[in-house]
């Protein structure tokens, strides 16, 4: 008999001996499911949030400058904008106005920035898709469109009426879900902010080789400030969705113990039934190897289909099901969350992975209990 | 004679089908990348003319909007024994930038 056919054989026996015991299999293959499908939704979000942050931010300002007070940012003077500019190899240096907003009437958080083209339209605002209206009638909550008017308390407590002149587009949703747009004038009669102070300056170098060295002359320069390099901003996307990070971590703990549960369970012992399947193989001439064959089909089997489902349900709920699990855990008591789906930055290296670390380690599991139970007496088995 | 189909051809057709269907997601996310292109150009396009430094995932506290720009102390900023409590701070590690021990 070729190898191929013991191998056939051996396969018909490990699908029929897996058929007489339905229930269990499936509510193994169902669990195991889950939790493979817990692990790639975590690597697919993951990779595919880092990648589309990183091809999106390279476009953020060069460098940052922010000017601290008592280990806080605090606005920058003009003064110090004039200074960096005048520092050999700085290009422009943009002056920059920009806040956070707390909306009580709808409890979201906005970010109200000045955007130049609104200067000399006092009164209007240009927002992002995800920015709220309070309905008047029906007391509740829906987007603002354009042309609607969005009321603001100023922090002199006086109400500004913002027209809303357009809205960004939605598919820049996920950077742009809270801007509020509006003219340098209005900003500071919302915030109350001082004429001659800014929030940050964005600065635009000549040649990016020299960035490190602007950035120390202008810390020698103005020691309160802190200069941010586009460089930073990419990596503290890398940082937040390491696997170190909480999002990661947390889920790939749950499931990665569950998981050892589950290999645990098969790694401690087999069934009475199981050990008398095997008792009998044995006393009917199968050896030890052909029976460590059987288990590792089975472990094959069982492996794969929950793999397979594991990955297509991942697949399905990060990428066309935009990740509702995760939307709990990312929004937190936020009331603004951008409505995205992710463009699938998925690769067989990562497939590969995922099937190292769940495949592997279920097949061992399944394989030395019945290795065993396969080396010691049939008769003594079949007793017990 | 009519030959049986038997179980283990049945599992190798159900092997080679999962595989077709792996490689069909790929090609799938391939696709779907490709068609993501422009709307990912028109989109970093926005963030270049707005200057954005950070993407709005996190809109509950200022560390976890921008968290790129959050400074070392953001977290505790009401007073010193004020425990950072915002649950996306337990999603959000803090940037590379700041954990560096000669950080700026």
């Amino acid at each position: 008999m070729s190898l191929i056919e013991k191998h056939r054989n051996i396969i018909d026996y490990t699908l029929s001996s897996l058929g007489r015991r339905k229930g269990k299999t499936f509510a193994v293959c169902l669990v195991y499911s889950f939790i493979i499908f817990l692990l790639a939704s975590v690597v697919f979000f993951t990779q595919a949030i880092k990648r589309e942050a990183d091809l999106l931010l390279r476009e953020a300002p060069e460098m940052t400058v922010q000017r601290l007070e008592a280990g806080r940012q605090t606005t920058v003077p003009a003064a110090y904008a004039d200074g960096i500019g005048r520092i050999r190899g700085v290009q422009s240096v943009q002056k920059r106005l920009w806040g956070y907003y707390f909306d009580s009437l709808t409890g979201a958080n906005y970010t109200v920035m000045v955007n130049a083209s609104l200067n000399g339209r006092e009164g209007q605002a240009i927002v992002g898709s995800g920015v709220l209206l309070r309905g008047a009638a029906e007391g509740e909550s829906r987007k603002i469109q354009a042309g609607d008017s969005l009321p603001v308390k100023t922090y002199r407590g006086e109400a500004l009426m913002l027209k809303v002149a357009g809205i960004l587009p939605f598919a820049s949703e996920l950077e742009t879900a809270d801007l509020i747009q509006v003219s340098e004038r209005d900003y500071r009669d919302i915030f109350n902010a001082e004429a001659g102070r800014y929030t940050d300056l964005a600065l635009q170098v000549r040649n990016r080789k020299e960035l490190a060295t602007i950035a120390t002359k202008i810390v020698r320069q103005y020691p309160d400030t802190r200069p941010i390099l586009r460089e930073d901003i990419l990596r503290t996307y890398d940082a937040i969705f390491d696997w170190r990070g909480g999002l990661s971590i947390m889920t790939m703990a749950g499931a990665l113990f569950a998981f050892i549960i589950l290999a645990w369970d098969k790694a401690t012992g087999l069934s009475a039934e199981e050990k008398k399947e095997i008792g009998i193989l044995k006393a009917i001439g199968w050896e030890t190897g052909d029976i460590l064959q059987v288990k590792f089909w089975e472990g094959v089997s069982v492996s794969l289909t929950s793999f397979s489902i594991g990955i297509f349900a991942a697949y399905l709920h990060v990428f066309v099901g935009s990740s509702l699990l995760f939307e709990p855990v990312l929004k937190g008591w936020s009331v603004l969350y951008p409505d995205f789906r992710l463009t699938p930055h998925i690769d067989a290296y990562q497939l590969v992975s995922l099937l190292f670390i769940t495949v592997l380690p279920y097949t061992v599991a399944t394989i030395i209990p019945s290795w065993r139970s396969a080396t010691i007496d049939p008769d003594s088995v079949m007793r017990a | 004679m009519r030959r049986l189909i038997r179980k283990s051809d049945i599992f190798l057709a159900y092997v080679l089908l999962q595989a077709a269907a792996l490689g069909l997601m790929l090609v799938d996310a391939a696709v779907r990348r490709s068609l993501a292109e422009p709307v990912l150009r028109q989109r970093a396009e926005v963030v270049r003319v707005l200057g954005l430094t950070d993407l709005a995932l996190f809109t509950e506290a200022r560390y976890t909007r921008n968290p790129s720009l959050a400074d070392r102390h953001s977290p505790f900023q009401e007073h010193p024994l004020s425990l950072e409590h915002f649950p996306s701070g337990s999603v959000v590690s803090p940037p590379s930038h700041l954990t560096l021990p000669a950080g700026r």
